[in-house]
C-alpha cells in the first residue's frame, strides 16, 4: 500500500495500474456543470498537484452525508484542460476514455474507488468548504478533507489502464461466443 | 376533490419507504451480493464485493443512504377497490418524495431537462413517475433509480426473427456498459409489447425478487456472466448478479427488447397506506 498525500507531485507518475493506495489531504469534487463552468471562468482553486473527485455528494447541515464516486466517462471530453492546468490525479469510478488515457500519460493518473460505497467514502472525509454551491448540491464544487481514502490505480502515467483490459478481454469472449465476425454486432 | 386524509397517509407511507430502501438493502438483494462473495475468484473482486458489503453494513449502522445518488424515485402504487384513482394520490406521493428529500436525507436530483435548472426537492414535471394498478390492499413500492445504471440501459427493436439473438443484446448491452453502471449489476429485461411497453416491463422486472431464475433467466446470466467484465468494471466472475425477464405479447412484426439496468444496491422498498 502506498500512501499519497496532497499536493501531489511527480510520486504519481510511478504509480503502476492495479496499485493499491491511500490518499490523505485535500480533493475537490466535480461533475459536469462544475467541469464546464470552470472551463468558462477558470478553476477556482490552485490546480497545480490537486485532486479532482467526480462526485455529487449529499450534504446536509454543512456536513457530508455520503460521497461515493460518480461515472467518471461523462467527464471524457471535459478533462484535459484539467491536466493542462497540472492537475495530478482523478478519482471517479468506471474508468475514462481513450482520450483521457493520452492526457494523463507522463502527467497524472486515475484513481478509482468503489461505486455505490458513499456512506464508507464518507467516513473518510471532513467538508471543509465550497465554489459555485450555486450549481446545486450535487453539482456545486466541494472542498474535502480525506483521511487514508483506500483506491486503486485505474489508469496510471505509462498508458496502462485496467478498465480497457479488462473490456479487451470482454469484446473477445463476446464475440466468441455468439460467433460474431468483428463488426457485426446487433 | 380534495382529500387531504387520504394525500396525507399516502405522503407518510411515501416518505417511509423512500427511507427504507435508501437505507437499507432488501433481503433477497443483499443475500445475492453474499453469496457472490463467497463464490468470487479472482482476489480483486472479492476486495471490492467485500467493499461493497462493508458499506451497506455502516449505511445501516449509520442510518445514512448507501449511495450517495439517491436516484429519482420511481413508483408504484396498488389501490383497492374502495379507492377511487384522483389527484389526491398524486399529491400524496409528490409530498412524500418531498418529505423524504429533507428527512433521509436525498440528493436533489430532479433537473429541468434543458436549461439544467434543479427543482431543489425531487419533484418536477412528470417526476416522480407514478404507476397505479388496482390491487388488494393500499401500497406504495418505492424504486429509487440512480443514473449510472439507467444511463446503460438500452432498447432495440428487434426483427421477429431475431428472437434468439436477446440473450446477445443484453450481453452487447453490457459489453458496451463496462463499469460505468457499477456492476455487479441486477438486469430487468423486458421482451414483447411495444416500445414503451418493454421499457416498462424492464422496470417492473427490477422489483420482482432475486432469489430465483428460470432456466431462461440463468442462460442469460450465464451469457453476461462469461464476459468477466467484473465488479466495477475491473475484472472477475460476478458482472450480473441476476436477470429477471417480464414479457408481453407483441405485434406480429415485432419484437421491441428494453434492458434496464441495475447498479448492485437494488434498492426497493414497499409500504401499506393506513387511512
Amino acid at each position: 500500500m502506498i500512501d499519497l498525500v496532497t499536493p501531489l507531485g511527480a510520486e504519481v507518475l510511478d504509480l503502476r495500474a492495479g496499485d493499491r493506495v491511500t490518499l490523505t489531504g485535500t480533493i475537490y469534487t466535480a461533475r459536469d456543470e462544475a467541469h464546464i463552468r470552470m472551463m468558462e471562468e477558470g478553476i477556482p482553486f490552485t490546480p497545480e498537484g490537486a485532486v479532482v473527485y467526480h462526485c455529487g455528494p449529499v450534504v446536509q447541515d454543512g456536513k457530508l452525508v455520503v460521497a461515493g464516486p460518480t461515472t467518471s466517462a461523462r467527464m471524457n471530453a471535459l478533462t484535459g484542460f484539467l491536466i493542462d492546468a497540472g492537475i495530478r490525479a482523478l478519482i471517479g469510478k468506471g474508468g475514462m476514455g481513450p482520450e483521457v488515457v493520452k492526457q494523463l500519460r507522463g502527467r497524472a493518473v486515475y484513481l478509482a474507488f468503489t461505486g455505490g460505497c458513499a456512506a464508507l467514502a464518507a467516513a473518510h472525509m471532513n467538508l471543509k468548504g465550497v465554489y459555485f454551491e450555486d450549481l446545486g448540491m450535487a453539482e456545486a464544487i466541494w472542498i474535502v478533507e480525506v483521511d487514508r481514502l483506500p483506491l486503486t490505480v485505474g489508469i496510471d502515467a505509462h498508458g496502462d489502464d485496467l478498465f480497457e483490459a479488462v473490456h479487451e478481454k470482454a469484446k473477445t469472449q463476446f464475440h466468441q461466443q455468439f460467433n460474431i465476425k468483428q463488426g457485426t454486432a446487433l | 376533490m380534495i382529500n387531504p386524509a387520504l394525500s396525507d397517509a399516502l405522503a407518510d407511507a411515501t416518505e417511509r419507504a423512500l427511507a427504507e430502501a435508501e437505507i437499507r438493502l432488501p433481503p433477497d438483494v443483499l443475500a445475492a451480493l453474499q453469496r457472490a462473495a463467497e463464490v468470487e475468484s479472482d482476489e480483486g473482486a472479492r476486495s471490492e464485493l467485500a467493499t461493497i458489503l462493508e458499506n451497506v453494513a455502516l449505511a445501516e449502522e449509520r442510518q445514512v443512504p448507501i449511495c450517495q445518488d439517491t436516484g429519482v424515485p420511481v413508483v408504484y402504487i396498488t389501490l383497492p377497490p374502495d379507492i377511487p384513482l384522483s389527484s389526491a394520490i398524486y399529491d400524496g406521493v409528490r409530498e412524500g418524495v418531498r418529505r423524504a428529500t429533507v428527512a433521509v436525507p436525498l440528493r436533489p436530483n430532479v433537473v429541468d431537462p434543458i436549461t439544467r435548472r434543479n427543482t431543489g426537492d425531487n419533484v418536477g414535471l412528470g417526476m416522480p413517475a407514478v404507476h397505479v394498478t388496482p390491487g388488494e390492499r393500499f401500497t406504495v413500492t418505492v424504486l429509487p433509480k440512480g443514473a449510472g445504471s439507467e444511463n446503460a440501459s438500452r432498447l432495440g427493436m428487434l426483427l421477429p426473427s431475431q428472437a434468439a439473438d436477446i440473450p446477445k443484446f443484453v450481453a452487447e448491452t453490457m459489453l458496451v456498459a463496462g463499469g460505468r453502471p457499477c456492476p455487479p449489476v441486477f438486469l430487468g429485461v423486458g421482451i414483447g409489447g411495444t416500445f414503451d411497453g418493454a421499457a416498462a416491463l424492464a422496470k417492473e422486472a427490477l422489483l420482482l425478487p432475486v432469489d430465483t431464475m428460470d432456466g431462461y433467466e440463468q442462460e442469460i446470466c450465464d451469457a453476461v456472466n462469461a464476459l468477466g467484465i467484473g465488479p466495477m468494471g475491473l475484472g472477475g466472475d460476478t458482472t450480473v448478479l441476476a436477470v429477471k425477464v417480464k414479457r408481453a405479447d407483441c405485434h406480429t412484426a415485432s419484437l421491441p427488447v428494453a434492458v434496464n439496468v441495475q447498479c448492485w444496491a437494488c434498492r426497493r422498498a414497499t409500504v401499506e397506506v393506513r387511512l
